[in-house]
This record gives structure tokens, sequence and C-alpha cells, in this order.
């Protein structure tokens, strides 16, 4: 999961006008959609409690939660067939809660597809044009271009049973495409399809929400499907909002324990924590071996960030540090390998050994660099007696005294044999190494039996890689890595 | 050889129960009357050999068909009963078709009680059932004096014994085979469809129109050919209900076997009535099989 949301977006997100498409900062922003404190219980089984929300036009909103959460019923509710128990719900300004289904200007793809049976691929197509137009030329050119866009032209003549699951997902697809509604609600619209038809099809969708304006909401349990076409996502559980906000800030900033192990892969150590002072402490003493490799690495410290940023904007990748470009030629290989080494590899050597450059880690990026010093602030997590505290320097001073969870990301985590000079640095045991083709995480038990995941590029072939199970190794991160999250 | 022994079960039944006995009645119908037991010569002898089955088979003739051209109350009787079955499986499916979709819109656990009324009737006898609505439309039945009550009415209505009292009858009996089909048809179909279709822009009437009536298509021509098919050949309600003018096949048949005891011409009718009986059907499955290939 993890490794989808650092790969960068095939596409920008719709931006109809100069600078970024935020109308949800907008105060002055009408939205299209508005929640008002809408309650639906079943029975006395309540599946959507008390949610208010805003959607604005030309949104890409994603709805993520566990099976059963209410995103279902919300979409029902928009589309019309489902009564409100409670609250409002207004389109585009106006209450829709007794607008029948056929007078509001939504479409809805349904999570069963709904096709009809007795109808072809291309008449299910063209029945809602058939609804609001009796010009055949143009139901015929616009079910064409449906065909086209879902690759159904072949199977145009067949029933909907003689079609395959996911060339049935693409007619649903289509048909509520069909029409060009102003809002477009899809029901886990591309689950059935394989990985490469989901991530063209998910490029066709933000590419027609680009041309057509249409807003969409989306129900999805692929969470880098969330993360590539939405603009924002909402995370639900039991018919709450749990956090709305954009993918980005969903997946590095989680407010809560429970965004952040729903939305990819995170390992979570919980300690107390106490506020450290605001002036920069001079970093660990970085520890074993003196090499000289390791002092003429600082020399191509100011590179890093660069090399780091292009191909990978996000900066969740590890990048290398003093001790990394020791560990690199010796252990460390397929971490560093993952970005471009040959800036690194040919110029450090050529260097001559300088004073490192205190090359401040932006707040938001998670690069385990080391600077030479930490900046102050944060907090110092408590996590287990004897063991150094773990520093986060974003996190909220406000938590001091309480006990906390830093929730860290598997790929922020770098893995060796030797301690890192890593802000922190834990000690711990391979318990089991997951091999994921292009990555391979390796799941690391460390004091009081709490688990770390730590993730590496796969550079090298299985057999040359040298840690494995039951090795005693050390995790490292930055100070920036995790989270402090509430406990 | 399993599959081979599966495929032949439905084809021994067919040979033991239809084709068989058709043969018989077809070889009555080629027969001539005769005052004997059985009525009817030549009877075949096994007995006396390749000859005797040679002069057997010489003597029958198509006779029988000819008469029946001839008179032209079974001309009449064929399409008097054609008309009658039509229009009562018209109307069967008229009431049958908004009962079966109101069941199948109920409420889940209600369904298996209104299943129960409609199979219900069946546990008392045909007959009884069919007597007490001669008790019902009789002129002086209750339905009448319920009339006459209500002032509605002052003189009785003429209804049992004419065409009516049939129809009322076939309607009421065959109800049954027309709400079945339909319902398990509209039971089984997807609730979604209906959303989606609203959700497209039609309103309930037109998504009923579009979706429903459509799928529930198989169920509505099971359910027609369940009624039509028993009321062509019906003899009870019309002789019990019906008057002296009501002319069906069945009750012709009826009495060319038993009143005039002449076989080979009753069996000449019944022949007929076969035919026309499997004509539609063919027709039916041939349709069947070509919206199949469309299909394809
Ligand atoms: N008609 C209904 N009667 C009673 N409970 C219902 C009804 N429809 C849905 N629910 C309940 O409401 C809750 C939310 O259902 P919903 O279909 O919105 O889930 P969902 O988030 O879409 O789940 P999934 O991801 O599995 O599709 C579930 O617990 C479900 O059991
Ligand atoms: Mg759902």
């Amino acid at each position: 999961m993890a490794e989808t949301a650092a790969k960068p977006k095939p596409k920008a997100k719709p931006m109809p006008h100069e600078g970024v498409f935020e109308p949800w900062n907008d105060p002055n922003a009408k939205p299209l959609i508005e929640f008002r404190n809408v309650t639906k219980r079943y029975g006395d089984f309540t599946a959507i409690d008390d949610l208010t929300l805003n959607i604005y036009e030309k949104e890409f909103f994603a709805l993520l939660g566990p099976s059963g959460c209410g995103k279902t019923t919300m979409m029902r509710m928009l589309a019309g067939f489902e009564s409100i128990t409670q609250g409002r719900i207004l389109l585009a300004g106006r209450d829709i809660g007794d607008v029948p289904p056929n007078k509001r200007s939504v479409n809805m793809m349904f999570q069963s597809y709904a096709l009809f049976p007795h109808l072809s691929v291309w008449e299910n197509i063209a029945f809602g044009l058939r609804r609001e137009t009796k010009d055949a030329a143009r139901i015929t050119e616009r079910v064409e271009e449906m065909l086209r866009l879902t690759r159904l032209e072949k199977f145009a003549r067949r029933k909907p049973h003689q079609i395959s699951g996911g060339q049935r997902q693409r007619v649903a697809l289509a048909r509520s495409l069909a029409k060009a509604p102003k809002l477009l609600l899809l029901d886990e619209p591309l689950g059935a399809l394989d990985k490469k038809l989901r991530e063209e099809t998910q490029f066709e969708l933000m590419d027609i929400q680009e041309k057509t304006g249409t807003t969409f909401v989306i129900v999805t349990h692929d969470q880098e499907e969330a993360m590539t076409v939405a603009s924002r996502v909402a995370v639900m559980d039991e018919g709450r909002l749990v956090q709305v906000a954009t993918p980005p800030v969903i997946y590095e900033a989680p407010n809560s324990i429970y965004v952040a192990d729903f939305i990819g892969d995170v390992s979570l150590i919980q300690g107390k924590a106490s506020a450290r002072p605001e002036t920069p402490v001079p970093a660990p003493p970085v520890s074993p071996t003196e090499d000289p490799a390791a002092k003429a690495a600082p020399a191509a410290m100011p590179e890093v960030p660069v090399a780091s940023a292009a191909p990978l904007p996000d900066g969740r990748a590890p990048a290398p540090n003093v001790m990394g470009e020791w560990l690199h030629d010796k252990v460390l290989f397929p971490i560093l390998g993952r970005r471009p080494p040959t800036p690194k590899a040919l110029s450090a050597p050529d260097k001559a050994p300088a004073v490192p450059e205190p090359a401040p880690a932006p707040p938001e990026s998670g690069t385990p660099e080391s600077p030479p010093e930490l900046p102050g602030g944060g907090l110092a997590i408590h996590w287990a007696d004897g063991l150094d505290p773990l520093v986060a320097v974003n996190g909220d001073p406000a938590l001091a005294g309480r006990t906390v969870t830093l929730a860290i990301r598997p790929e922020k985590v770098t893995i060796s044999r030797d301690k890192p000079a890593t802000d922190n640095a834990i000690e711990g045991t391979v318990i089991d190494i997951a091999y994921l083709g292009n990555i391979s995480t390796y799941h690391v038990e460390i004091a009081g039996g709490v688990m770390v995941k730590a993730q590496m590029t796969n550079t090298r072939r299985i057999a040359k890689r040298d840690i494995t199970w039951d090795d005693a190794v050390w995790i490292g991160f930055s100070a920036t890595a995790g989270v402090v999250l509430d406990a | 050889m399993r599959k081979a022994l599966v495929i032949a079960v439905p084809y021994l039944w067919l040979l033991a129960l239809f084709l068989v006995p058709f043969l018989m009645v077809l070889k009555i119908s080629l027969s001539d009357v005769a005052l004997s037991i059985p009525p009817y010569t030549p009877q075949l002898d096994l007995t006396g050999g390749l000859a005797a089955i040679g002069e057997f088979f010489s003597q029958l003739d198509l006779e029988n068909f000819v008469f029946l051209t001839s008179d032209d109350l079974y001309i009449k009787a064929y399409a008097s009963s054609l008309t009658i079955a039509v229009i009562s499986t018209f109307l069967t499916l008229l009431i049958g078709y908004p009962i079966a979709y109101a069941m199948a819109r109920a409420a889940p656990e209600w369904r298996p009680t209104l299943l129960m009324l409609i199979i219900l009737p069946f546990w008392t006898s045909f007959l009884i059932r069919v007597y007490a609505w001669m008790g019902i439309l009789s002129n002086t039945g209750l339905l009448n004096q319920f009339l006459l009550w209500l002032g509605v009415i002052s003189e009785p209505l003429e209804i049992l014994n004419t065409n009516i009292a049939v129809y009322i009858g076939v309607v009421y009996t065959y109800l049954p085979f027309m709400i079945l089909p339909i319902y398990a048809t509209l039971e089984r179909m997807d609730g979604s469809l209906l959303e989606a279709a609203e959700d497209l822009g039609c309103s309930r009437l037109s998504a009923f129109w579009l979706v429903t009536l459509p799928l529930s298509k198989t169920g509505i021509v099971a359910g027609c050919f369940l009624v039509f098919i028993p009321t062509l050949g019906e003899f009870v309600i019309p002789s019990l209900l019906g008057g002296s003018q009501t002319l069906m096949i069945g009750k012709v048949l009826f009495e060319e076997f038993l009143n005039n005891r002449d076989w080979p011409v009753a069996s000449a009718v019944a022949v007929i009535l076969l035919l026309i009986l499997i004509i539609p059907i063919i027709l039916f499955q041939r349709n069947e099989q070509r919206a199949r290939e469309l299909d394809q």
C-alpha cells in the first residue's frame, strides 16, 4: 500500500483557475453538496451519524473506510434512494430531501452495477440518453463515445450476462457517464479491473473530470486509487467522518491512530511524551567506525534534497546520510540504490572533507537525514525503560506528559546491521520479511515486543541480500519522520 | 454412459407417458365405430403374424377426420374453445399480474403467507369449488342475493349457464397458474435495476414499462401457456357453469366418448386438439431459440 502512495501521481489535479484548486479553504466558495448534521438510521442501527460535510464543484472526492461504515448509504442518500432520518442535504444550495431520484442531476454507478439484463450493452448505455432526448444521432454519437472510452466497442451487441465481470463494470461506468451529470457518484467503480486497466481508467476519469467539470464522489477500497484521483479524501468509521483532507495530508499528517492505521502501512510505538527544549541540541554522537568514506560523504549532503526531491516529490524515500554513505558501499546498497546513485558515488571521494552544512529537513518531509544537530522543540517519547527516548521535533508540545503514539511509515524507516546515524535508532530483531517484488518490508521486533516495519527497495536479487530472518539489526528514522498522535 | 442415462430418463418418460398413449389414440381415430368392446374395429391381433398386421393397417383410414370437417359443429367448437381460452388467458393475466406484483413487493416476511394463500384453494377438490360457483352465480345464488340486497339490481342477473360464468370459472381456477410463474420472475428481479432506471431519468411508471415488464416476460409467457393449454381442452367448467350454447371442444369430446360412444370420432377430435396445442408450443420454443441465438 505504502509504496503506492509514494508513487508520482500520473496527472496533476484539475486546476481550473490559477494556483491551487482548494475551494475548501476558500470561505467564499459555495459548496455543491452540503451534508448538514445528516443522520441515517435503519431501525435502531445508526448507519450515518450526525455527518456534516461540504463537497465543492469540480472536486474529486473519495470516501474511504472499512466495509459497512456507511459509504454506500451516503451515496444513496445523495442519489435519492434513501430517506434522511435527520438533518438536510443541499445540492447547489437546494434541499434535495424530497426531490425524486429521476429529478436530480445526479447519476450513480451502483456497487452491484445494476445493468439491465434484457438490454444489450449498447442499449444499457443509451438508456439514460433516451430518457432526455429523441435525437437518435446524438444518442448514437454519445454511446459510441462511451464505448470507445471504456473500450467496449466489441461488446456493444452483447447482453450483460455475456461479458466478463470487469467488462460489466465498465458498462456500468459508461452508463453513468453517458448523461454527463453535474454530480457523479461512483460506488467502487474500478474494483473488478486489473491493475493496468484500473490505472488507465483512473486516468480517464480524471481526464473526464477535467473536461466536463463534473463533480465526482467515489467510494473505493483501494487507497492507492483514492490517493491518485482524489482532490480530497474522507476517511469514515461507523457512520462518522474521521478525517477529511487532501491525500498528502491524510498520508503525512493523519489526525488519529485510526486514520494512520487505515491509510497505508504504519508502525505504532507508544510512549510517554515529554517536551523538548526549544534550542537545538547536539546530535547523538555518530557511532562506530570512522571511515574515510563517512567523512567524505557530508560534502555531498547539500545535493541530497535536490536529488531526492526530483523523482520523489513527496520526499518520503530514505535519503543517505553520513553513515548511509558509508553503509552504501558496505551493507545498505539496496536502500541507497533507490535514488540515482551516480552523483554521490562519484563526487564523494573527489571532494575534500569539509565541515558539513546543517541541512534542516523540511518540516513536512520525512527523509531520515541526519543533520549534525537536531532542531529543538517537539517531543521526546519515552517508549522503553533504559533506552533513549525517541525524538519527534514535529510533535505537538501540548501533548507533553501524555501517553502518545508515534506513527511511522515503513518507507521512512531504514534498516541496517550497524547503528545508523539517524535521529532515532533502535535495536531489534528481524521477525519477518515480506517480499513484494519491487520492495521488501522487514518486520523488526524492538524492545517490549513492539513491531516496527522498515521498507527497502529491492535493487539486488534476493540471494544477495544480507539481512535475513532473526538477524540483529538497527532501525533508524529522522526526528520528523513520524507523526505523534494522542494515544 | 452416465450422461446418456441422464438424457435417456426424460425421453423414456416422454415415450411411456406421451408418445405411446398418443399413438393408441391416433390408431383409434383411424378406426371405425363398432358395436363391440372396445367399440371400434379393427383390433390389432399380434398372434396372427405379419399378414394380420398388414390386414390391420389396410383397414385404417382418415374417414373420421373427413367427418370432422363435414359437420361445422366441430369447427365451431374448436373456434369457440380457442376464443374462450384466449380471452380467459388474457383476463387471468390482467388479474394475476397485479397480484403477483403486489406479492413480490410485499415485505419478505409476508411472502410465504401470501404464497400459501394462493395455493390454498388446491386443498379442496376442484369439482367442489366449481359447484360452489354454481351456488354463487345461480339466479337465487349468493351474488344475486347480495346485489338485490344492495339494491344495485331489481332483477336477478342471468350469469350461470352463460359464457360469463365460464370465464369466471376459468379465471378463478387457473389464476394460481398465472400468478406463480410471474411472481417467481418478479421476486427474483434485482431491485437496484429500478433504482438505476430512476437514476437515469425514468419515472416510476416508465421504469415499470421499460424494466419490470420486459424482465417478467418469461413469467408472463409461462403463465399464459399454463392457463391457455388446459383451458383449451377444459370440459368440467363449461359443462357445469356454461349453458347449452357454450360450445367447447372438451365438452364435445366428452359427449362423443361417453354419450355417443363414438371413440374413433372422439379420438380424431382429441388428435386435432393436440395438434392445435402443439403448434403454439413449437412456435413458442422456436421463438425462444431465436432470441437466444440473437443474443450470442
Ligand atoms: N436497508 C438496510 N437495512 C438495515 N441496515 C442497513 C441497510 N442498508 C445498509 N445497512 C447497514 O448500514 C451500514 C452501512 O452500509 P453501507 O452499505 O453504507 O456500507 P459501505 O460502507 O458501503 O460498505 P462496503 O464497503 O462493504 O460497501 C452497514 O452496517 C449495513 O449493514
Ligand atoms: Mg458499499
